[in-house]
């Protein structure tokens, strides 16, 4: 048998464990993005806004610096088994991390023009709805660290959640533009950053697709256990 | 000798039921144990090898890989104090240990490949037509008929078909090695075993020996040991990864190289293996 012994250390095993860090830290960018930008919507706080937008292109830039890594990687090291799905789920991850620095900085945008105005109504269920993707989004990196497909397929199996409260927003949107048509710029700026949102748990769910995959070499992109418990 | 051994299956067997059996193990391995004197070299191995595919044997140096593969033709029998202890190889059903079982036939059903080329010393013709010569062929038109038939399986008769007469040694690595292949193509097989055919050769012939190889499994069933696990990885449709003796994993090869299932499996594909 294999003892820890026989298993040797490689000398370009550091360059997996940069390969890594930088994920885990364009997610706790990304993160930290997404709830900045709530928060300045909440607060109308246009300083916070203007950070978030700031803060966008150091995603931008990780995004590059993974892709050259795991192609440096795979063309020198030529991976195989986790190696290789770690490669190829960093890659895909790290796009959709940089996706969600991109909605992080639609949402900050849309702040600044409704900051003009009076709030058409409280902020309540778009900052919930906003913890619930953020909570999908740490929950999928933290499966990252911890190689962990199963809770994975719970991060994917609450996207729909999301999905509701996004469908809800925009009917009551809808009435108020219905109502009163004055309302109207306000009410669409916020479906749009509603529609933000919900595409902020959709990457979450896709970044947790990818832990899956990972994990254990299982595709479960368009499969119905990722929609539904009783499936899985 | 049985006739299952001696008689190629499209002989014996319709088009259809040919065509049933595409994914049909031929060769049939259960619990084989073999022995060196007293160093027990493969501990209780069992396989199935499907028939026209190319199975690959990985593992580091002395982990019975190349004895597993002699064993599949009985190359093994030439070595003194070396032993089969146990378990059954069966090819086409047939127990190849069998007493009644003619080792010559058998090794003429199964070719050999190995990690040195070894033309004989003679032209490149006589390299093709020695098994046939032996087996009593004399009949210039058919001995003629089959050195093109092989070098073009071979993939060599464009580059060898000038020189036919001149000596084998006389050819590059690579065509040495393809024409090893060629000449165990000749005597018709069915299944062709690889001991390392590419590790004395540059990057070019052994781009020339996988193509081949690729080329060839549409025909035979082969079997290859190799050190080179993007060869393994590139050439065949299974693996087996053995190691100190026994098979440890044994799958298709998009598995074993995507995602292994025992620990020691993922160990050496990755190279972490020391």
């Amino acid at each position: 048998m294999i003892g820890f012994s026989d298993i040797m250390k490689r000398f370009f095993d550091t360059e997996l464990e940069t390969f890594r860090s930088n994920l885990v830290l364009m997610g706790e960018i990304a993160v930290r993005q997404v709830r900045q930008a709530i928060e300045a919507m909440v607060n109308a706080d246009l300083s916070l806004a203007e950070q978030v937008a700031a803060a966008d292109d150091e995603l931008d830039q990780l995004e590059i610096k993974i892709d050259e890594e795991a192609i440096r990687y795979m063309s020198l090291r030529s991976p195989v088994a986790t190696e290789l799905r770690l490669v190829i789920v960093g890659m895909k991850a790290s796009h959709d991390l940089e996706r969600v620095g991109d909605e992080a900085t639609n949402i900050v945008r849309r702040v600044a023009r409704l900051s003009s105005e009076p709030p058409l109504k409280s902020y309540e269920d778009l900052p919930r709805m906003a913890a619930m993707a953020v909570e999908m989004l740490r929950d999928a990196l933290d499966c990252f660290l911890r190689v962990d497909a199963e809770k994975a397929l719970a991060v994917c199996q609450r996207d729909k959640d999301v999905d509701e409260i996004n469908r809800a927003l925009y009917q009551e949107l809808t009435g108020y533009m219905i109502e009163n048509p004055k309302t109207t710029n306000r009410a669409l700026e916020l479906m749009f950053i509603s529609k933000s949102v919900e595409r902020i748990a959709d990457h979450a769910s896709n970044i947790a697709e990818e832990m899956i995959y990972l994990a254990n070499g299982e595709d479960v992109r368009h499969t119905e256990a990722t929609r539904n418990p009783d499936a899985s | 000798m049985d006739p299952a051994i001696r008689i190629s299956p499209e002989s014996v067997a319709p088009a259809d039921e040919a065509l049933a059996r595409q994914d049909a193990s031929l060769i049939d391995v259960a619990g084989l144990e073999f022995h060196y004197g007293k160093i027990k070299a493969l501990d209780g191995v069992t396989m199935k090898i499907p028939e026209k595919q190319v199975t690959a044997l990985i593992g580091p140096s002395g982990c019975g890989k190349s004895t597993l593969l002699r064993c599949f033709n009985r190359m093994n029998d030439l070595i003194e104090n070396a032993h089969l202890t146990g378990g059954r190889v069966k090819i086409h059903g047939v127990d190849i240990y069998g007493s009644d079982v003619d080792v010559m036939e058998l090794r003429k059903r199964v070719g050999m490949v190995f990690q040195k080329t070894n033309p004989f010393p003679n032209s490149v013709y006589e390299n093709i037509t020695f098994g046939l010569q032996l087996q009593g062929v004399k009949d210039k038109t058919k001995l003629d008929e089959v050195v093109e038939r092989s070098l073009r399986a071979a993939a060599l008769w464009g580059e060898v078909k000038d020189r036919l007469h001149e000596s084998g040694l006389s050819l590059s690595g690579g065509q040495q090695q393809r024409l090893c292949i060629a000449r165990a193509i000749a005597v018709e097989p069915e299944i062709i075993l690889m001991d390392e055919p590419c590790s004395a050769l540059d990057p070019v012939a052994t781009a020339r020996v996988e193509e081949l190889i690729h080329q060839l499994k549409k025909k035979y069933t082969i079997v290859i040991v190799t050190h080179n696990m993007q060869q393994a990885a590139r050439c065949s449709d299974r693996t087996a990864f053995l190691y100190l003796g026994k098979l440890i994993e044994y799958a298709d090869t998009r598995t074993m190289f995507i995602k292994p299932s025992d620990s020691q499996t993922e160990a050496y594909v990755s190279g972490r293996f020391g």
